[in-house]
């Protein structure tokens, strides 16, 4: 069967794979905003390593799912690795310098002799909890609203921009302002998830004032995250965007591009729209009942919010990393992929993907079936 | 192509490569290899029920959380440094390339990250059998993420399964199997795990050694050393062999890199391989220097036997791979740059034709390119010595490497041959030695991540695409920003990382 797809169902597919792994690592940044949490919900030391010890079983989970989407991406769309990655530089290169820092931070946090104390690895997990996900959310914003690049005839990249990347967030335009509300959106999302996972995954019956001020954060974060939300979708609908015009790939600059792709895949505004309701309930919930679940609504619903995102910029002939200096230096689903022989071969690996999340479902059912307790933060294995 | 380019930038771009890749290589083997030693102790614990290995399997793990963690750290960045640094590298094989690497995530790294987790924390959370098998499939995920970036590497040095399309000027997959099954990839991949696994019993040694000569923790330390050196000593001998083999492929598919380590300027027939010499640092390839400062002994017809598999057998040199040998038919790097030149020019007259729409103008160029496309990143050279690797680097790394690698097993043994004899605590001498016995190895594993990659100088994929065409655009000011801080961040989470362990083994089980 897989044999039988042609070059073009075959590019959309492993876009939607991509998609699929970006969205499932959003929803488990429920790390990084835990992480970001930290200080504010944790006022002593046991409610602290109880916080660090429910993350920290879950921080390489999220961490290898980033590192997949980058292995996927380089795998079936090389020319948006080069391109992104060579060019908008210094973004990558910050958000992989707070990934970078937060694998080690559990491990040493609390150990002894680990030269700079407990704070600075803590500082780390709230660095990348914010800066590190606002990086990622401004270089996502990007897929919108364009970088500064151009394409040689060899398609090598030179980036026309001497910030590299950050001006995505740094440089004074409209632009910017999609970007960071992007990245602020993901940013309280997370922690909404954070303080959603922590009720979820803690015995809370131990730190009661702890989880009054959790579900509390759950409410607060949601509706921060809201105002940033209606900015992007309220663009979204009027925005002009970067469309494919003919055959030969020419891309030229379609007024209402996302609302007419939005209307051109109605699944697309479903999926947002079930997303945003799950997200929703699932903080409320947590928030105003005694619920422990909403993780997994706010989870599915910002795997669901994450696939509309990272779709909706790619399908119904549209440039996902357009250029704003060379529009033809665009890249499109169509451009920018591997050969079909390459997209056949991973698509044969992707049929391991199932089993993989089976066996990680079934670990992780098994690991969780008892929650975190204080007893837990004290055996010598802890965080 | 290589218009504006900026050699400093490509040289701090290998510098900050190098740095990231040797410093993750720090931590790496040790995850590699003492996984499997703990997964041994875990069974023995398991299948004896006596708390004594219960006490020495979580004292290993507790060392091999603190490596891990910083292994994932120093990782992340290696993946997308091919992205950030070396942006036409990716363009260019990223179709192929990019393959393993997300093999590696799919299968590997949520195997290894999944099961960790378990190991860990799992003791009173699942069974003991399958937290038994938890710790197994850590050894086993780590060293699958191990399969598929060496098979990737390997690709790099043997370029194998794949051709290059004029139309998307880029290298692209034709056989993936050709490429997993490489019989390079298989060399490296049994070369870096048995000699890792290697690295991780002097780990469990120098640290068990200390122990003995302080007298504390003796038990755990004699039971800790009987099974790393005896998985040691299998794997060093192993390591031997698949290092032979791996230098057989080297001299069937990268020559020029073989005359580098020994330092093999003319080519000979019964060549000898060097047992004792000081290469002479400013011999250039065309000039008539001796190759060796003094004194040096050479074993001959060595070389030969390990190149061809003949002693008699000829074995090219640098100047016979530079200025090439007819006598022996060998095409020099100054043929085969005439070649890729008129490579590089039908590509550019097929891609102008093509722009043209003069379809027929395209088909007599893409012939003409496809004649000589063999030799396509020769043409990207700019003088033939380039084609020769730093030589005195090269040189000195391999024969760092062979010389411990050949001193490695007689120390196993010794271990092993004391333990029996139950005389092990007394043998200060040897225990002294064992206590460094990981530094050695590391600096063995390091020389040869050395001998690979600078020996594959100057190509990032050999023969096809110099490192040159490779780099980013990016100013040699962005990568040295980068390349420092890289270095400090790298340097003060080693120190913290040194510090903590330090004081963990100081520690001991007890409190574990």
């Amino acid at each position: 069967m897989i044999e039988r797809l042609d070059y073009a169902t075959l590019q959309h597919l492993w876009w939607l794979l991509c998609s699929v792994v970006g969205a499932l690592f959003l929803a488990m940044t429920f790390v990084q905003g835990g992480q970001s949490l930290l200080w504010q919900m944790a006022k002593n030391q046991t409610e602290k390593d109880l916080i660090i010890n429910s993350l920290g079983r879950k921080w390489e989970l999220t961490f290898t799912t980033l590192v997949l989407f980058g292995g996927a991406l380089f795998a079936s769309f090389p020319k948006f690795y080069s391109t992104s990655f060579g060019g908008a530089y210094w973004v990558w290169v910050l958000i992989l310098f707070t990934f970078i820092v937060q694998a080690v931070s559990y491990e040493f946090r609390r150990k002894p002799w680990n030269i700079f104390g407990s704070l600075v690895y803590e500082g780390f997990l709230f660095l990348n909890g914010v800066v590190g996900i606002l990086l990622i959310g401004a270089a996502v914003g990007t897929f919108y609203t364009g970088s500064n690049f151009q394409l040689n005839d060899s398609n090598f990249v030179t980036w026309t921009h001497p910030l590299r990347g950050l001006e995505a967030a740094l440089s004074p335009s409209i632009s910017s302002i999609f970007n960071i509300a992007m990245g602020l959106f993901l940013v309280f999302n997370a922690r909404t998830l954070g303080a959603m996972y922590l009720i979820n995954n803690l015995e809370l019956g131990e730190v009661p004032e702890m989880e009054t001020r959790l579900r509390s954060a759950c409410w607060q974060n949601l509706l921060l995250s809201l105002p940033f939300c209606l900015l992007i979708v309220g663009s979204l609908l009027f925005m002009r965007g970067y469309g494919i015009v003919d055959a030969k790939g020419t891309i030229e600059i379609v007024s209402f591009k996302y609302l007419r792709n939005l209307l051109a895949n109605p699944w697309l505004l479903g999926l947002l729209v079930v997303g945003l309701g799950l997200l929703i309930v699932g903080a409320w919930k947590t928030a105003k009942t005694s619920e422990t679940r909403g993780i997994w609504l706010g989870g599915i619903g910002t795997v669901l919010i994450g696939l509309t995102v990272l779709l909706l910029p790619a399908y119904n002939s549209t440039a996902f990393y357009p250029s704003r200096v060379d529009l033809q230096s665009s890249l499109t689903i169509y451009n920018a992929s591997s050969s079909p022989y390459t997209l056949k071969v991973m698509t044969y690996v992707a049929l391991a993907i199932p089993f993989v999340l089976a066996y990680i479902a079934y670990v992780w059912r098994l690991m969780n079936r008892e929650k975190i307790r204080i007893e837990d933060t004290g055996d010598k294995a802890a965080y | 192509m290589i218009e504006n380019l900026d050699l400093g930038m490509v040289n701090w771009a290998r510098a900050q490569f190098a740095l990231t890749a040797m410093y993750h290589w720090i931590f790496v083997p040790l995850t590699l290899g003492i996984s499997w030693i703990i997964a041994f102790y875990h069974t023995i614990y398991v299948r004896t029920g006596s708390e004594e290995w219960k006490r020495l399997t979580k004292f290993w793990m507790k060392l091999f959380g603190i490596n891990f963690a910083i292994g994932v750290a120093t990782g992340i960045i290696m993946e997308f440094e091919f992205g950030t640094n070396w942006s036409n590298y990716s363009w260019m094989v990223g179709d192929i390339f990019g393959a393993p690497l997300a093999i590696e995530g799919i299968v590997a790294f949520f195997l290894e990250a999944t099961f960790f987790a378990v190991m860990f924390f799992g003791w009173n959370r699942v069974s003991k059998g399958f937290h038994l098998f938890s710790t197994w499939m850590v050894a086993v995920g780590s060293n699958l993420s191990a399969v598929w970036i060496l098979v990737a590497n390997a690709w790099m040095q043997y370029p194998v399964g794949q051709a290059f399309n004029p139309d998307t000027a880029r290298f692209e997959m034709q056989n993936f199997f050709e490429v997993a099954f490489s019989p390079y990839a298989v060399n490296k991949f049994t070369h870096a795990t048995s000699s890792s696994m290697m690295l991780g019993a002097f780990f469990v040694i120098s640290i068990s050694s200390w122990y003995l000569l302080r007298g504390r923790h003796v038990l755990m330390a004699k039971r800790s050393i009987v099974v790393a050196a005896s998985l040691g000593l299998i794997a060093s001998i192993f390591t031997i062999f698949n290092g032979d083999e791996s230098a057989y492929e080297i001299a069937q598919v990268q020559p020029m890199k073989l005359a580098a380590f020994e330092g093999l300027y003319e080519g000979q027939t019964n060549a000898g391989l060097v047992a004792f010499g000081i290469i002479n640092r400013d011999k250039k390839v065309y000039d008539t220097q001796p190759a060796f400062t003094g004194f040096n002994i050479h074993i001959p017809g060595v070389l030969s036997l390990m190149a061809n598999r003949s002693f008699g057998s000829f074995v090219p040199g640098m100047k016979d791979l530079v200025y090439g040998n007819a006598e022996h038919n060998i095409l020099g790097a100054v043929q085969r740059m005439e070649l890729g030149k008129k490579a590089v020019t039908s590509l550019d007259a097929y891609r102008q034709a093509k722009k043209a729409g003069d379809e027929a103008a395209a088909e007599v160029q893409l012939a003409a390119f496809n004649e000589n496309k063999a030799h396509l990143g020769y043409g990207y050279l700019n003088k033939p010595e380039e084609a020769v690797p730093p030589v005195a680097l090269s040189f000195n790394a391999f024969h760092v490497m062979i010389f411990l690698g050949t001193l490695f097993p007689l120390i196993f043994i010794g271990y092993l041959y004391f333990s029996y004899k139950r005389t092990l605590e007394q043998k200060k001498w040897l225990l002294g030695l064992g206590t460094v016995t990981y530094i050695l190895g590391m600096i063995a594993s390091q020389a040869g991540w050395i001998v690979a990659e600078v020996g594959r100088q100057p190509w990032s994929i050999q023969d096809l695409l110099p490192v040159t065409i490779a780099r980013t655009n990016l100013t040699a000011g962005t990568v040295q920003t980068t390349f420092f801080m890289f270095l400090v961040l790298f340097t003060l989470l080693l120190i913290a990382e040194i510090s903590i362990m330090v004081k963990q083994i100081n520690i001991g089980p007890e409190e574990n």
